[in-house]
């Protein structure tokens, strides 16, 4: 890697005023930044490590949604009763995250604000309808995901937590990219006071709704409802691993599979 | 006195003595020793597939903090440094030899792949020989690029080298064709089918890493290296590349994370950190990270054939006819030339009575990773071009695949039988690996399985492949009648210290394969000395005779046996010491693990009387007999091993996804005398995961313009835990016999036979997909798409 500046704030006012420098980049876990600041492919002033914050830790209940601090770590929410409890299938989807030293590391902000096409938090971000807070607003998840690892966040603009509307249903699928396990397509599908949401990951440049199979669950809830709904492979991602038409495929299978996982 | 367990020796399964300290990070690996003084250097790798290099300007490098000197090219031809040699010459069908050009140490006048190296920056850190690396400044003058053979082979492709007529290196053959030609006019059956062998990259766990030391005192020179060869590499780059005498060049090899192939053969790095040491006089240590592995290790397999087999109307095989091209990538790596050739198609008779046998080879050069021997060599590309054609001449003819098999096998008394492509097996029972497997495998049982998958809504099938290699390489005479150029013996040393432990010296190399242990029972089983006492030295040109390293499943067959002979020529000397403490005639003195004794009485001495006696001769015959219990044995062999067996796999395929699962494996492998059980459980196991990766998940990927698509673990898909089944692993023993021990080797079989036996499982899976072929590996997308136009083509 290159050199660069490190930086732990305590404060969120401090951490955004060592981020309005743009060519300082935050770090929470780190599992996707230092990897590729180890393969030069990124080369920050500074690093702004958020782990001191404490304004933006713990998991908690509020009203109807679960409020998780955005330097969770997956394994936290893949064991947290609370989460378990009330929303299964998020938890379900942080326990199948990488592999253990990733859920061990790896932030459930770190995750949502890098916007990885082929990471899993985006799909339960936007299945589930969830509210991004930053140090600044609140940012509604179909506002917030704008393009492949791009987001509402402005530069110095901080993902402090994730809520998460509790749904009446919901279920995750997803098949996993055969060399880096990371999601071909996976599909996050609830149902709730929002209505019905339907989030495809992996297949796509970026996380997206499908609003052909939402339409067919508001009106029957049930994994047939979505058999009969083709994916179009136009826009799909296509690489060495599977084309188009293949991820479009499988955004159908992981739809049913959501569906029986949901229950 | 010595007692030995008798659970220590032939046949125990004792815990590997190496795994304690690898266990514990303990291990001694090449980038672990630090050098007072040392010096990082960072190579500077084409980013172009095929281009000509105009010009190297290192002027801002050379000023960059901690900077010690950019090396290019020019320099080292300036300097007299030699390219790094072939080891293995083929003739073409007309006699002449190979196209062996130039492969530069750093590339001066052209780059013909991506990673082929440029330049080097060495500094104080590792970080700052990178930096400068970087700011080396290349102008390259970008060439057309052929990324696989079929554009290497188009008229008007670009030349990769001046002087190679249409890159081809060379155009060989074995066989007959007039008499194999004759053979097909009077067959009932021609099967016909066409299939890739597909390129692996090795991955070894440790990357490559090399550091060289130069001695101002002495003017000697250390290079410490991953190699499964030290002796093959001082000889190599001290006669070819660095012009060294033997005497002035030590190369050590200690702790080796894994090989697989990949380490035997003479990198440029090591030549780089090695002159780089004498020019700066300081140590100059490279460590590869994982992507200059992916560009710049050797890559294995890479075969594209066509194949026709000619049978009568019983099944009966009556010829085969094999045309191969064979990847070589950008430069001839070290033993490339003989993989596609004297490796593999010397191998395809199989397990079968074939009477003639015609295979040519179009060995051909692209702008890719140079391509080399990789766990099974040669013999894994033939066993799956065999056992997948049996499958698809059963179906052809309509024959049952075990049966037709059973028709065409070499018989239990046809041994020693000699095939019609070179070789002569010496032993084997593959009637009996078969009938052990299918009853294992419970393949009778198959068809309920079956139907109970398709309850889940899941293909399942069943397939395997009865195998064969040779392996124990190899007989130097006929491998230097082959075009070998070096002997293919091995040395052992057995010293007897004063007070009876052992330390062995071999020429062999482990990295990864329980030498440590298995060497130790030998002497155990043979001497009587506890393998606690045992020491196998290993891996240093400064401690060990010149041996010949490990690959091609060789270092027991060949090590071990040397090892044998000189323990031989300790009880033969001990005899002696014996008959002289016991004063009896030599002829009367037996021995058995550990015990001389007089034939007959109960007078006998132990070991360690022997060696103290030899050591501290004052009452010892020393007119006669030289002081001292250390001998040396040269064990050149006289054939082949040919190790062979059974795989069976059963695989599901998840439709919906293409997803194929090996769900139950099983191997019964003839590996001749067991030595220690476990580690042969291992090592098959090992092979046979690498087996299952070739078969359903790993490939390299180029593009068109020969840029790497696989280039990390990000594409490559390294088989993991989860990828894998529990694989019944037995053994079926007929032994070797002509070596000492009866051994045949273990290191290559899971690689080698496995590959076939999943995919002729993976086409049973699809059977009604009216599939006959599916090339490997079988990604679920590549099965989802025949799965999804065979059900298109049902609706139509």
């Amino acid at each position: 890697m290159y050199d660069f500046a490190y930086h732990k704030p305590t404060n969120l006012a401090d951490a955004a005023k060592l981020l309005a420098d743009p060519d300082a980049k935050a770090v929470s876990g780190g599992h996707t930044l230092i990897p590729a600041l180890k393969h030069r492919l990124n080369k920050p002033s500074a690093l702004v490590d958020l782990s001191g914050i404490a304004e933006m830790k713990g998991i908690r209940r509020e009203g109807n949604a679960i409020v998780i601090g955005a330097l969770t770590r997956h394994v936290e929410v893949a064991n947290s009763a609370e989460v378990k409890a009330a929303i299964p299938a998020l938890a379900y989807m942080a326990s199948h995250i990488g592999d253990v030293q990733v859920r061990n590391r790896g932030t459930i902000g770190g995750s949502v604000s890098n916007n990885d096409p082929a990471a899993d938090y985006p799909a339960a971000v936007l299945g589930l309808g969830a509210t991004i807070h930053t140090n600044k607003r609140k940012i509604a998840a179909d506002d917030f995901f704008q393009g492949m690892f791009t987001t509402a966040l402005a530069a110095d603009e901080i993902l402090v937590a994730v809520e998460f509307p509790i749904p009446e249903k919901a279920g995750y699928a997803k098949m996993k990219n055969p060399a880096s396990r990371y999601v071909m397509a996976g599909v996050f599908i609830s149902k709730g006071a929002g209505g019905v949401r339907v989030a495809v990951n992996g297949a796509g440049p970026c996380v997206f709704r499908q609003a052909d199979m939402e339409k067919a669950l508001a009106a029957n809830w049930s994994a047939n409802a979505v058999a009969g709904i083709a994916q179009s492979a136009d826009g799909m991602n296509s690489d060495i691993h599977g084309s188009a038409e293949y991820r479009a495929h499988l955004v159908g299978v992981m739809a049913k599979r959501a569906m029986a996982a949901a229950g | 006195m010595n007692v030995v367990t008798p659970f220590e020796g032939i046949g125990a399964s004792v815990r590997r003595k190496e795994d304690f300290r690898f266990l514990q990070g303990r291990g001694a690996y090449t980038d672990d020793a630090e050098k007072p003084g040392q010096l990082y250097a960072w190579i500077l790798r084409s980013p172009h597939a095929h281009a000509r290099v105009k010009s190297v300007d290192t002027t801002a490098a050379a000023s960059m903090p901690g900077v010690v000197e950019i090396y290019t090219g020019a320099d080292m031809a300036k300097d007299g440094v030699g390219g790094l040699p072939c080891g293995w010459q083929i003739h073409n069908k007309d006699g002449s030899p190979m196209a062996e050009p130039l492969h530069p140490v750093l590339a001066h006048d052209k780059v013909r792949h991506v990673g082929d190296p440029v330049a080097v920056a060495i500094a104080a850190t590792r970080q700052q020989a990178r930096d400068a690396a970087e700011a080396v400044v290349v102008d390259y003058d970008v060439l057309p690029a052929a990324a696989t053979m079929a554009a290497a082979l188009k008229p008007g492709a670009a030349a990769i080298h001046d002087g190679v007529a249409g890159n081809l290196c060379y155009d060989w053959h074995i066989g007959d064709k007039a008499v194999v030609d004759a053979a097909f006019a009077g067959a009932a059956h021609v099967v016909k089918f066409d299939l890739v062998n597909n390129r692996l990259i090795p991955n070894a766990m440790e990357p490559r890493s090399a550091l060289g030391e130069f001695d101002r005192t002495t003017g000697d020179y250390t290079l410490t290296t991953t190699s499964q060869n030290p002796h093959v590499i001082r000889l190599l780059m001290g006669a070819h590349v660095l012009h060294l005498p033997e005497s002035k060049l030590r190369v050590i090899a200690p702790d080796v994370g894994g090989g697989f192939g990949s380490k035997i053969y003479h990198y440029a790095e090591e030549a780089i950190v090695t002159w780089s040491a004498g020019k700066l006089g300081r140590p100059v240590r490279w460590t590869a990270d994982r992507t200059e592995s992916f560009m710049s290790d050797a890559h294995g397999r890479d075969h594209v054939s066509h194949t026709e087999l000619a049978l009568d109307a019983n099944g009966k095989i009556l010829g085969l006819r094999v045309s191969t091209q064979a990847n070589m990538g950008a430069y001839l790596s070290t033993f490339a030339p003989c993989v596609p050739t004297y490796l593999y198609a010397t191998l395809l008779a199989g397990v079968y009575t074939t009477p003639v046998i015609y295979c040519e080879v179009k060995a051909v050069f692209t702008n890719t990773v140079p391509v080399d021997a990789y766990r099974g060599a040669g013999r894994p590309e033939a066993t799956f071009l065999l056992e997948r054609l049996m499958d698809v001449a059963a179906k052809q003819t309509g024959i049952d695949r075990v049966e037709l098999r059973r028709r065409n096998f070499i018989q239990p008394d046809q041994f020693p039988y000699q095939t019609p492509v070179a070789l002569q097996y010496d032993s084997g029972n593959y009637h009996a690996t078969l009938d052990q497997a299918i009853a294992s495998a419970d393949w009778a049982g198959f068809p309920a399985r079956r139907a109970e998958a398709a309850k889940r809504g899941k293909l399942r099938g069943i397939g395997c492949s009865t195998y064969l290699e040779a392996c124990g390489i190899a007989p130097s005479a006929v491998v230097g009648s082959l075009g070998a150029r070096a002997g293919l013996y091995e040395v052992g040393t057995i010293r007897v210290h004063p007070t009876g432990s052992v330390t062995v010296l071999t020429g062999a190399h482990s990295h990864g394969q329980g030498h440590e242990t298995t060497f130790a029972q030998l002497v155990a089983d043979k001497l009587g000395v506890p393998v606690a006492q045992v020491d196998i030295v290993h891996g240093d040109t400064a401690k060990v005779p010149f041996g010949m390293g490990t690959y091609g499943s060789r270092s027991l067959a060949v090590g071990g046996s040397a090892m044998m002979k000189a323990m031989d020529k300790i009880i033969a000397k001990g005899k002696r010491i014996a008959a002289h403490l016991m004063e009896a005639s030599v002829d009367d003195i037996e021995f058995d693990r550990g015990t001389f004794r007089v034939a007959g009485t109960d007078k006998t001495k132990a070991l360690v009387d022997i060696s103290v006696a030899a050591y501290v001769p004052h009452n010892y015959p020393i007119e006669e007999l030289e002081p001292g219990l250390e001998e040396t044995a040269f064990y050149d062999p006289k054939n082949f091993t040919y190790p062979g067996g059974c795989h069976i796999a059963e695989v599901e395929i998840d439709p919906e996804t293409g997803r194929a699962a090996v769900v139950n494996f099983t191997a019964v492998d003839d590996v001749g005398r067991v030595i220690n059980p476990m580690i042969v459980e291992g090592q098959v196991q090992g092979g046979v995961a690498q087996g299952i990766g070739q078969a359903l998940l790993e490939t390299c990927v180029y593009d068109a313009d020969g840029q790497l698509l696989s280039g990390s673990m990000m594409d490559y898909t390294m088989p993991r835990a989860d990828d894998l089944p529990p694989v019944s692993v037995a053994t079926h023993t007929t032994l070797c016999t002509h070596n000492p021990l009866g051994v045949k080797g273990c290191g290559e079989v899971g690689a080698i036979g496995s590959p076939p036996a999943v995919i002729n499982a993976v086409v049973d899976a699809l059977s009604d997909y009216g599939v006959a072929h599916v090339e490997m590996p079988a990604t679920p997308a590549k099965l989802w798409q025949i799965i999804n136009s065979g059900r298109r083509a049902a609706a139509e």
